[in-house]
């Protein structure tokens, strides 16, 4: 790092370019390779989660159990199931969110890009500085629309062109036309589905590697829903994206791939396992599991 | 109960459903013990109350004589004349002595207990009940305990050592306090703030203290309230002698209005004694308009966090 370049350590390890405008790398690092629409498994895309045999354990309480599956880059994944089936516990096993739950445990292996993610060397703080997370009910700090999008960005040392960090992060969350006039208004003004926008905003503003939703339209109208969906198709370019969703409308709608969560009743115990796994085509239109038929169908629970 | 004959619940005929609306049965008997308990209750409350009220006006009136503008800005003259400025200073050196030592360190503990303590929050528990325990330690055990601690090694009381002893009177409260009100600052913030990566102490001074701060001036203004009035460790701890004369000096002795009332109540001196009642209004007063504020400002909190 020469005198006077302004760039922070982690955008010349990832080899940004250095400041001229704020670009919360709007163009795609890599070609856009459409999954494939056969159902085959075979995946060209590099890995950002490797999950293998994962389960997870509150205190003696079985969560989830026996879940292998690869999260692949810049595509949408959706994590669908029935209530209970753990795709929560999943979904936040994936930036160690669980951790502050007493009780908590993990077994197998969460690899992100290759490295363990409850590896001794893994720190939680940075984990989440990289692996984004937008939760079921909108979360914004009460404080100004502005601050609430800049705060993480300021703590983290990204204070070069914060206007045009904050401004972009609010455009590709869509939000910028309804706030540009107001940013000074405390963000608890927004209705719902702004708010729900803003915490994106707010995530995406630090430019995170991944970015995990959990269930983020269910408080929301289907107006805000359809406009939160519709940003996942942008965002997706740039994030790699894992969604909860109860929906399967909204899981066929914006994901790639889609994981089928289930409750396991092999075991002496129920827990949530994984069913099944593949494109969101096959998994709708010709699932092989019967369980995953009978779930898209409408004919479970 | 015999098991001779069975029930058959709507058809045993225990009233008259076509009688008047009357209390029947043992409802008459329970209603008469209903209303005299209502009745004990409600006079404890207002007895309580009117404690307080007799309290405050009975200060009034014996220290209304001796409030003046006079009273408050002028040093005594001898036992009997002048007024208890250099006491009010002094009380206000030692008591913001004593804030400047227990406001950041009973924050902090409440910062430990709410944000820092983990899940597994055993020793959380226990400092909860080690604090508790110190809030109703008897103050003249804190003073004797001061003495001990920096009178005897110094060979001086002091204004100071005052001040270090009404400092523990303080933190428990100003610890609880700030927990309780931290307590109220909703999880979800907290949680926002992990899932962007920023460690715990820049989320509690940037997300988490703002949000809290109007409930921890409360719980510091009642503390500083209480210990303003504090006088056991002072006489034990402070020089009770010399107190004509401003101090500015808090590692001497340092006149305060508690140890004033102490040391005037009962001179044979008709004017000594109404001083004592004057400066016994000013206290009062002082407290009252503190405890007030504070409301006030706790309020105007739970509004904004309410929002």
């Amino acid at each position: 790092m020469t005198e006077g370049d302004s760039r922070t350590a982690s955008q010349i390890i990832r080899g940004e370019e250095p400041p001229g405008r704020v670009r919360l790398r709007t163009e795609p690092v890599l070609p856009v390779i459409r999954p494939a629409v056969n159902g085959s498994k075979t995946e060209t895309r590099p890995a950002v989660f490797d999950i293998r045999d994962m389960a997870v354990y509150y205190g003696s309480n079985r969560a989830l159990v026996g879940t292998t599956l690869k999260i692949y880059r810049h595509l949408v994944t959706a994590v669908i199931g029935p209530s209970g089936c753990g795709k929560s516990t999943f979904i936040r096993s994936l930036n160690r969110m669980n951790d502050s739950i007493p009780g908590f445990r993990l077994e197998g292996e969460v690899l992100y890009h290759g490295h363990d993610l409850y590896g001794s060397r893994a720190n939680r703080v940075e984990v989440r500085r990289r692996i984004g997370m937008v939760f079921q009910k909108p979360n914004p700090f009460p404080k100004s629309i502005y601050d609430n999008v800049a705060w993480a960005a300021r703590n983290l040392g990204m204070k070069q062109q914060l206007n045009d960090r904050v401004e972009e992060a609010l455009r590709q969350a869509a939000l910028w036309d309804e706030v540009k006039d107001r940013l000074r208004d405390s963000a608890l003004s927004l209705s719902g589905g702004q708010q729900q926008r803003l915490c994106i905003a707010r995530a995406i503003a630090i430019e995170p590697d991944a970015l995990l939703l959990d269930e983020p339209a269910s408080a929301l109208d289907p107006v805000s829903t359809a406009a939160i969906e519709g940003l996942m198709h942008n965002l997706k370019h740039r994030f790699t994206i894992v969604i909860v969703t109860h929906n399967m409308q909204q899981a066929a709608r914006v994901a790639d791939r889609t994981a089928f969560f289930s409750l396991d009743s092999t075991g002496v115990d129920r827990a949530g396992t994984l069913i099944e796994y593949g494109d969101t085509e096959t998994i709708f239109r010709g699932a092989s599991d019967p369980r995953t038929r009978d779930y898209v169908a409408g004919r479970f629970g | 109960m015999s098991a001779a004959t069975p029930i058959t619940l709507g058809e045993t005929g225990l009233f008259d459903p076509t009688a008047p609306l009357t209390p029947s049965g043992n409802l008459r008997r329970r209603g008469v013990i209903n209303r005299f308990v209502h009745v004990t209750a409600t006079a404890a409350a207002f007895a309580a109350v009117a404690v307080l009220a007799i309290v405050v006006v009975s200060v009034a009136v014996h220290g209304a004589s001796s409030l003046s503008l006079g009273f408050v800005v002028h040093n005594p003259q001898g036992l009997a004349a002048g007024g208890i400025a250099n006491m009010l200073l002094g009380t206000l050196e030692i008591v913001a002595a004593a804030t400047v030592i227990a406001l950041p360190l009973g924050i902090l503990t409440g910062l430990y207990l709410t944000e820092f303590a983990g899940p597994r929050a055993r020793t959380a528990r226990f400092h909860k009940l080690a604090l508790d325990i110190m809030q109703g330690l008897p103050t003249i055990v804190v003073g004797l305990f001061v003495y001990g601690l920096i009178v005897i090694p110094t060979h001086q009381e002091s204004g100071f050592a005052g001040a270090v002893a009404l400092s523990i009177v303080m933190l428990p409260l100003i610890a609880r306090a700030s927990q309780e009100v931290l307590l109220l600052v909703p999880g979800t913030l907290r949680e926002a703030a992990d899932a962007l990566g920023v460690n715990r102490w820049r989320t509690v001074l940037t997300v988490i203290l703002p949000a809290a701060i109007g409930g921890i001036v409360t719980g510091a203004i009642l503390a500083i309230a209480r210990a303003a009035g504090e006088t056991a460790p002072l006489l034990i701890c402070d020089n009770i002698y010399n107190q004509t004369s401003t101090s500015f000096n808090l590692f001497h002795g340092v006149p305060s209005v508690p140890m004033f009332i102490y040391t005037s109540y009962d001179l044979p001196l008709t004017q000594a004694v109404a001083r004592a009642w004057g400066a016994a209004l000013v206290l009062v007063i002082f407290i009252l308009f503190a405890n007030f504020g504070a409301r006030v400002l706790l309020a105007r909190s739970r509004a904004k966090m309410g929002r």
